[in-house]
């Protein structure tokens, strides 16, 4: 599905990836995972070719990603942000019709598309209508799901598009993705810094340090077989503070 | 037969042609100086033109000598009225101009021809309070020598000029200590509430009467003649023979006095050159001249659109240069440094001199004064557009890009969109600028609110001042409210809503 074949990644003089040979597996939910600064995120930015290797190569579905493939290739990606990414000047229903209108979909074929993801995400459809300033900020990452989604792309790639809502929206929305994911069996490559989250999501969990990879497998493989010590201090560090204290409460 | 139809062609061709030159007639352009008598003069030979059933266009006090001969030489205008003292001394000066034939010699050079003499002489003189005059016995210049403590104020270029102050102490002996530099209207303010004693001025001077002074007499013959002619181009000479004896009417007929009462007629008594030189007409040639004088209200209406064609010409040929040149700016780093530097640079030139700047380019008048303020607006909008599209957030910009839009599109349908509040407002700003700066235009004979301004400044007519400035500040005030107006439609509701 998604391959990166030798890739380096420099920013300035600080080096964001040494060196990286990664294959994500279609139909899967694959959580990169790690402290900021692990390059995650900008991995993920190399998968849409939002920035370009140093050296090496991304393919996507057996393409090379460039700057020049990326403008279709991108078309068969979703892409969510933290916050939504949406734009202010548009209303829920223009950010996400923006692509089909632009590769000149049929209203009616736009329409249906459109109602598939309402139900989908559970969005109420006479927010449709709304700015985004005017919606929520679980409402804002539902409008950027169904933006991403739009086209019916093969691949889902999100960073941390849980990160910025409330504890108790977050809880909320963490259930419906799953549930989401779950029906469209789609291939999924989710960016967080919160082990929960990555247990809670991640058929694969891949755990990056510095720009490499510690340590790749399920949330139990991490918690039970750590191949290096940073694995445990890692996942106990985001226990909760009650298991953390060794708490008996339960 | 075959003659006759060559003839009858040929006829038929000229007939033609005759009637395209009287249809096709090009309108007679008169300049005249920024000052009281040009214009005067200007209208005169308005009136005649236009009684001779053509079309006259006077370009009121168009500025300077140089302004005006330039543009003589240009074909700008066809005729203006200049003084033989400032062709030998200023236009033709370093050629040793001595007397009337060496100065249809030079200037025939150049395309132009000089009618004889109108009749007065407008050259410098030396006045005192007919009073004071009386009472010390003073009639000729060379009667100051024996009053050695009177008090000159003479203006500052008097006091600088060949044939000023140093070369006047010189030919008259002179002994005079008390000898002062001023601004030649406080100087008129000085000796008639006693303070200065003489003072220099110019024949043909309106305030001669008002004041009551009496013009000593130059028994030396120190001071040059400066005898009013027409100059105008040789090929109306060619075109609209005419035309130029029309106008060669007014040669001989103007005397000092005659010429100074129409002076106080505009100065003092605030009547329209136009209908001073009517009236003059009327007397002097016994010709019914047919005018109508400008209301109020109608020049206000044609000075509102002469400003508005300024502003909102020079406005959008601005937005067209400038938006491409702020999105350039924010693509390209260097070359932006480079844009951003250039038209900052344009904004760093005086607003006057830019303005002289475009009259070699695009001579005086409209078209110049468009160029200016065109190059004036394109800062603000160049800068508020750069700044909008640099300031859009980087995972906005990412957005776009990953959802697959070509750049031209994610430009046009996010990023523009996005900065449009600030492209928005870096319009308004160079409007309600342009709205100011147009005022200038009259400086180059552009028209506008401008020409009210500077033409009330001259005449000292406070009414007509404020004629140009409150239409100006109140069109400054509706182009901004225009543009709050505009704000509402052209920013996206969904960014009005985020404020």
């Amino acid at each position: 599905m998604l391959e990166l074949r030798g890739i380096s990644k420099t920013f300035g003089s600080e080096q964001a990836i040494p060196l990286m040979n990664l294959t994500i597996a279609a139909g899967a939910t694959t959580v990169l995972i790690g402290t900021s600064g692990c390059g995650k995120s900008t991995l993920l930015r190399l998968m849409i070719g939002l920035i370009q290797p140093d050296a090496g190569t991304v393919f996507f579905e057996g393409t090379p990603l460039t700057q020049e493939s990326a403008l279709f290739l991108r078309h068969r990606m979703g892409y969510v942000i933290q916050d939504g990414g949406l734009f202010p000047h548009l209303t829920a229903r223009e950010n996400i019709e923006l692509m089909a209108r632009h590769l000149r979909w049929e209203d009616k074929r736009i329409a249906s598309r459109l109602s598939e993801l309402i139900e989908l995400t559970h969005f109420p459809s006479d927010g449709l209508g709304r700015y985004p300033v005017q919606l929520s900020g679980g409402q804002q990452q539902r409008v950027s799901l169904m933006r991403a989604l739009m086209l019916d792309p093969h691949v889902l790639l999100l960073d941390e598009p849980l990160g910025a809502l409330d504890p108790m929206v977050r809880s909320d929305l963490q259930t419906e993705l799953k549930a989401i994911f779950d029906t469209l069996k789609k291939t999924v490559v989710l960016v967080t810094h919160d082990m929960g989250e990555a247990g809670f999501f991640g058929d694969l969990i891949i755990l990056f340090r510095e720009g490499t990879i510690v340590q790749q497998g399920t949330f139990e493989e991490l918690v039970n077989v750590p191949v290096d010590p940073f694995v445990t201090q890692f996942v106990n560090a985001q226990r909760s503070p009650l298991t953390a204290t060794g708490g008996t409460s339960q | 037969m075959r003659p006759a139809i060559v003839t009858g062609l040929v006829f038929a061709v000229f007939s033609y042609n005759s009637t395209a030159i009287a249809l096709d007639a090009e309108p007679i352009t008169v300049g005249s100086k920024s000052f009281t008598e040009s214009v005067v003069l200007g209208e005169l030979v308005s009136h005649l033109v236009r009684n001779a059933d053509a079309t006259a266009i006077h370009k009121r006090g168009m500025g300077g000598t140089q302004v005006l001969w330039n543009a003589l030489k240009n074909g700008d205008i066809d005729i203006y009225p200049e003084y033989t003292g400032t062709i030998a001394q200023e236009i033709l000066s370093g050629q040793h101009i001595e007397s009337m034939e060496d100065i249809h010699q030079a200037i025939a050079d150049h395309g132009l021809r000089m009618t004889r003499p109108l009749g007065f002489n407008n050259t410098y003189a030396i006045g005192m309070k007919k009073s004071h005059a009386d009472v010390l016995g003073i009639r000729t210049i060379s009667d100051l020598r024996s009053h050695p403590d009177l008090r000159f104020g003479f203006s500052n270029e008097f006091m600088d000029r060949g044939d000023g102050w140093p070369s006047l102490k010189a030919t008259y002996s002179l002994p005079h200590k008390d000898v002062n530099g001023l601004e030649h209207d406080l100087a008129y303010r000085g000796i008639d509430g006693g303070s200065i004693d003489a003072i220099d001025l110019y024949m043909t001077d309106a305030d001669i009467p008002y004041y009551d002074l009496r013009v000593l007499q130059d028994d030396l013959s120190h001071f040059p003649a400066y005898h009013a002619v027409l100059l105008y181009r040789d090929d109306l000479e060619h075109q609209s023979p005419e035309i130029v004896t029309v106008f060669k009417l007014l040669e001989g007929h103007v005397s000092t006095a005659e010429m100074r009462q129409m002076n106080v007629d505009v100065k003092i008594e605030q009547q329209s050159e136009t209908r001073v030189a009517a009236e003059f007409l009327q007397r002097k040639l016994g010709l019914s001249v047919v005018y109508r004088e400008e209301t109020m209200a109608d020049r206000i209406v044609r000075t509102t659109r002469e400003h508005l064609i300024l502003v909102s010409i020079s406005l959008f040929a601005a937005i067209l240069i400038a938006l491409p040149l702020g999105i350039i700016a924010a693509r390209r780093p260097v070359m932006g440094q480079a844009i951003l530097g250039t038209v900052g640079i344009i904004q760093t030139i005086p607003a006057l001199a830019l303005l002289v700047f475009m009259i070699p380019l695009l001579g005086i008048g409209v078209p110049a004064a468009i160029a200016a303020l065109f190059l004036y607006s394109l800062l603000p909008i160049v800068r508020n557009t750069y700044t909008g599209l640099h300031d859009i957030s980087p995972p906005m910009r990412e957005s776009a890009e990953a959802l697959g839009l070509p750049a031209g599109v994610r430009l046009r349908k996010v990023e523009l969109p996005l900065a449009s509040r600030s492209i928005l407002a870096g319009i308004k700003t160079s409007a309600v600028i342009n709205v100011g700066f147009a005022t200038l235009g009259a400086f180059i004979a552009a028209g506008g609110y401008g020409e009210s301004i500077l033409t009330g400044i001259r005449l000292d007519n406070m009414s007509l001042i404020l004629q140009g400035a409150i239409p100006a500040a109140v069109l400054a005030l509706l182009v901004q409210g225009f543009f709050e107006l505009l704000e509402r439609v052209a920013v996206p509701k969904g960014l009005r809503l985020a404020r």
